[in-house]
Formats: C-alpha cells, structure tokens, sequence
C-alpha cells in the first residue's frame, strides 16, 4: 500500500522545513541586514529588524579603509589554486585505490581521514617554523601548499566513492582498445567521473574559501585572504558591527553566489550512486 | 593469423586455485566455444588470454609468440564484454573509433573502416547517438563493431548475448555466427548455455572446476561424450543416465539415453520400460514427457513428436534406441 499522505500533513510539514530553514538561514540574512544598518542602530536595543534608516555607508568605509579587490584576489587564487593542485594528485590517487586497491587500502584510507581528527593548533607551531625557514609565511604559495595538503585526504576520498561507482569492465575495454594508462584516466575515467569531480572541486573550493585558522596565522598582509579581512574589523578599539557585517557580507558573497548557481551539481553529485 | 595456445597455464587467486595446469590449442580461424556451469573458471581463462589478468605459471602464445608478458592492449585481440562496456560520454561513432583513436591511425582510415563497420552492423542511423539512447542489441553490435575495426587477430566474447532477451539472443547467434563466416577470424566465446556452444562452435571446450573435460565439435560431443558430465552438460533437454541393474545389464556403471532416442508406445512392448507420464511440455512441434515410475531413475525426460499426446497420469512404455546408447564406468568415463 502506498503511503498516504493527506493535504493538512503536507502543509504542517511544508512550514516545519520552511521553519527550520529560516532558522539556519537567519545568522546570515541578519548580518546582510545589519551591514545596511547605522552603527547606532546595528546595536540598538530592542533590535530593528527590517524598518531602519537604509544605508550605503559601511560598505563606503570599508571599501575605503581597505582595498577588498586585493582580499579576494587572494582568496580565489588561494581556493582555485589548492583545489586545482589537490585534484590533479588525487585522481590518479583515487585511481589506484578505487581499482587496483591492495590489502591496505582501506587501511591507508582511514589513516589519510585521521589526519583531520588532529586539531590544527596542534600542529601549528612546527608548521609555522617550517614557514618562516622556508620563507613562505605571508605568500600565496605557501598557502596554497597548506590548503592542498589539509583538504587533500577530503578530496581523495570523496574521489574514490566516484570512482568505485564505475564499473571496472568500462576500463578493461579501454585497456583491450589499445588505451594507455594516461589515455584510460584521461579519455574514460575522468570524462565519466566529471559529476563527482565537479561536486569534490566545487565542495573543496568552499572548504578552502572559508577555511579561517591558518589563513589568519600563516598570513600578515601581502597573502591575507578575505576571512582576514573580515577579522580585521572585530578589533580591540570596539566593536563596529555594521561595519563587520559589511565586510562579512562581501566577503561570503562571492561563494554564495558560487554556491547557489551550482548548487543542483552540488546535490547531484554528492548523491551520486545513491541514486541510479 | 591468431592462433592462440595455452601452455601448462595456471591461475590461482591467493590460496584458491581456479585453473590447475592446462594446455588448449586454438586454431587460427577457428570458432571455440568454452562452455561450462557458473564458476568454472571459462571466464578466467578468457580473461587471461586478453591479459586482463596476470597467469600465475605457465605460458600463452599468440601465433607462435609468447604474450605472456605482453599488456592486453599490445596482444592484438579484440574483446566484447558482457555488459557491453561501452563509454557512455562518447558517441555511438567515438567509441567504435576510440580504439582506431588509440593506434593514432590516421584520420581518413578511421573513417573509412567506422563507415564499413556501421553498416556491416546495421549502425549508420545511430551513429551520433550516445550508448543510453540505444537498445540492448544495439548496444552488443555497437561493442562487435568497436571490435571489428581493429582488425584483431582474435575476438573475445565474454558471455555477449546473456543481458538480451531470448527473441534477440538468437538474432544476435546468428549475426556473430554470419560474422565469423565472412570474417574467418580466430573467435573465442565463453557461455553457459550450451545451445549457444552446440549452434556457433568449430570447437567447443567443456570446463568443470577448471579442467578441460572434453575438447570436440559439436557433433563429437553430442556423439560421444567423454564422461557423465560431458553427456548431462550438452544437449537439451538433458541425456538421461540410469545407474543401476538396468545399467549392470550393459556391463556399465551408468548408461546415458537421449530423450530424442527413446519412443513411446502405448502398448508394451519387448525390453521396453514402463512409466508413468508426468508433465507434459508441448513445444509443437516436439513433446517433452517427464516420466516417472520407471524404476531406472527419478525422472526419464523423453522427446518425442508433438503429435503423440499422452495424459497426466498415462500407463506408457518407453522403448530406447540400444545402438546409441552410451555406456560409462564407475568413475563416470565413457567406455568403448
């Protein structure tokens, strides 16, 4: 028997999910809100919701006291840059253990997923060493190098559920044809994993965009991406959260924008195999 | 030219050894056909041919080359695969050509041997279609032309008809079968059904557990098959074996019957056996009877003309053609 389900259950449970996603949702909407806000008014008492004086200002001031074309400059390069590199090494990583996995695999594979149960702060200090003896505290590449190597067992893993999903008989007919190793990732595996990888970059770009502890402890000035821009707005002279908002808001919209035009990949690829 | 020879040729996976060691020859030009139940290892022993998989002793050769060591991709065989394999991002044309793409053979050839493949294989319409707009059979003669455009030395088919609908199955035998006959490439086929064995073969291989049982025609063994699973294994319905004093009279272990060499009678006869009609199965032209009752065995399958018409339940006398009767020791081995 199929399961019924009556009118008067479908709107109650229409308005509970309507009523959880504004409650996940509203942090952000209140901080884009608070960003259009007065200072005297961002922390006015009770608060004003949506019948405010509009303004433009914050974002002016922000733009003046520090250049945001700069931050997330550094950003996109420190995103772009991780999740490109990481991928290129962990396809035929993924490869390898989805299709010619030895008796360690698995073993190899939780072993690569420990590594994010360590706290970074743990490992803070010998890594800002390496850095300063390496002369890359505060550049691009040296950051670049950190978030490819943090988010590299994440995308290797993801990869490797992909590639499971595809039947290895696709591969030796491949081989049989003629094609070369390279030929066999380039021609067939990659092309028929293009929606896993796309969600694994997509979901890693995120990741990295807003990754905060080491971007604000490895950087000063030159390398800062946009979560330290948004940091520099909480300072100890006070708290300016209007300001703070602005800077918030322009620093997550460009992600958001990222996310919400590709968010059907996102789901599509992160259910992939679930459903056929 | 594709001769391929197995030479003291053994396979294990970790402790389990699928293949004792074996020796084949396959012909050039030929039509061998393994043939075995489920888990027999024929598979196996197609897929170490290609060099899918690595032999663990022992030595194959292709026309007088040793390829043990060689990668699949440099053995010069072509392989049709059971689930088709096609690359599902790559159109119908692309992936007949991807192997063609692979040998970088030039651009003008490639064309020139797709468009004959295509319509050797009745693909032309289809050609810019991907493999997921296409039907099961279309998709079989898409993997057949992604193989014949290589022009390999032999073909390999890994069970190619068994995802297609019985209808389609047969079309498809004789396609392959017509294939062979223009083509006169070295083909090797491995299925479980034995009609497919029995109607495509030159040769077929019988395998059990991974030993060879009987190596023949179709003809040889139907005729004279080596042993009682050999003699249960080919021919449809299956030859019926009585152990027993039926078979003690014949100085035998076991005597074999085929259903098609046994006549019903209404009317005792002398030296017939008397039985009980079970189930009957009416085809049209050919009855099937299952007997019981007989004493000799379980069951006595009969094949009779779809004109003789018995009841649930009938008394009849079945009467066996003694000159092809086939006789077997206690080890289950023909003897004379």
């Amino acid at each position: 028997m199929a399961r019924e389900i009556t009118q008067k259950r479908k709107i109650v449970n229409t308005l509970v999910a309507w009523t959880i996603g504004f409650l996940i949702f509203f942090p952000i909407l209140w901080t884009v809100l608070t960003s259009f806000k007065t200072e005297a008014q961002a922390i006015s008492d009770p608060p004003v919701f949506l019948f405010f004086d509009w303004t433009l200002e914050n974002y002016a001031i922000v733009q003046e006291r520090s250049d945001y074309a700069r931050f997330l400059w550094n950003s996109v390069i420190i995103a772009v840059g991780s999740t490109v590199l990481g991928t290129i090494i962990s396809v035929p990583a993924a490869w390898s253990m989805a299709f010619v996995p030895s008796k360690k695999t698995k073993d190899i594979l939780l072993w690569m997923l420990s590594t994010k149960m360590l706290p970074a702060v743990g490992v803070l200090y010998p890594i800002y060493l390496i850095f300063i003896e390496l002369g890359l505290l505060d550049t691009k590449v040296g950051l670049v190098a950190v978030m490819t190597l943090i988010n590299l067992p994440i995308i290797v893993w993801m990869l490797y559920t992909y590639f499971r999903e595809i039947p290895g008989e696709i591969l030796e007919a491949a081989r049989m044809d003629g094609a070369t190793l390279r030929d066999e990732i380039i021609h067939v595996l990659t092309p028929m994993a293009i929606p896993g990888i796309a969600s694994t970059v997509l979901l890693n770009i995120i990741l990295a965009w807003n990754e905060a502890f080491w971007t604000l402890n490895l950087t000063a000035a030159k390398a800062a991406p946009l979560t330290a821009f948004i940091a520099s707005y909480s300072s100890p002279e006070g708290l300016f959260y209007a300001k703070l908002s602005a800077a918030s808001t322009m620093a997550i919209a460009p992600i958001l924008i990222l996310g919400w035009f590709s968010q059907k990949q996102l789901v599509r690829g992160l259910t992939f195999g679930a459903v056929k | 030219m594709g001769q391929i020879q197995l030479n003291q040729v053994t396979k294990s996976f970790g402790n389990v050894n699928v293949i004792p060691p074996l020796d084949l020859t396959i012909e050039d030009g030929e039509f061998c056909v393994f043939v075995g139940p489920s888990g027999c290892g024929k598979s196996t022993l197609l897929r170490l041919i290609a060099g899918l998989e690595d032999v663990t002793s022992g030595t194959i050769s292709i026309d007088d080359n040793d390829a043990t060591e060689i990668p699949p991709a440099k053995r010069g065989l072509a392989m049709v695969f059971q689930s088709y394999a096609l690359y599902p991002h790559m159109s119908v044309k692309k992936n007949i050509a991807f192997p063609l793409r692979m040998a970088k053979m030039d651009q003008a050839e490639q064309e020139r041997r797709i468009e004959a493949a295509a319509k050797a294989l009745n693909l032309t319409d289809y050609l810019d279609r991907r493999p997921g707009q296409l039907s099961g059979g279309q998709r079989q003669r898409v993997a057949i032309g992604r193989a014949i455009v290589r022009e390999p030395s032999a073909f390999l088919f890994d069970e190619p008809l068994s995802n297609l609908d019985a209808a389609l199955r047969v079309g498809m035998r004789l396609e392959i079968s017509e294939l062979h006959e223009r083509l006169k490439t070295t083909m090797i086929y491995v299925t479980h059904d034995q009609v497919e064995a029995m109607t495509m073969a030159d040769k077929i291989v019988v395998l059990r557990a991974g030993v060879i049982e009987q190596v023949g025609s179709p003809l040889e063994l139907y005729h004279r098959p080596q042993n009682t699973f050999v003699a249960g294994f080919i021919g449809s319905p299956k030859m019926n074996l009585i152990e027993g004093k039926e078979a003690a009279k014949h100085k035998a272990h076991t005597i074999g019957i085929r259903p098609e060499h046994i006549t019903v009678s209404a009317k005792r006869v002398k030296g017939a056996w008397p039985g009980v009609v079970g189930v009957s199965e009416h085809l049209g032209s050919d009855t099937i009877f299952h007997v019981h009752d007989t004493g000799l065995a379980d069951v006595i399958t009969v094949r009779s003309d779809g004109e003789v018409s018995y009841r649930h339940g009938d008394r009849i006398y079945l009467v066996p053609r003694m000159d092809v009767l086939h006789k077997f020791d206690a080890n289950g081995q023909r003897i004379a």
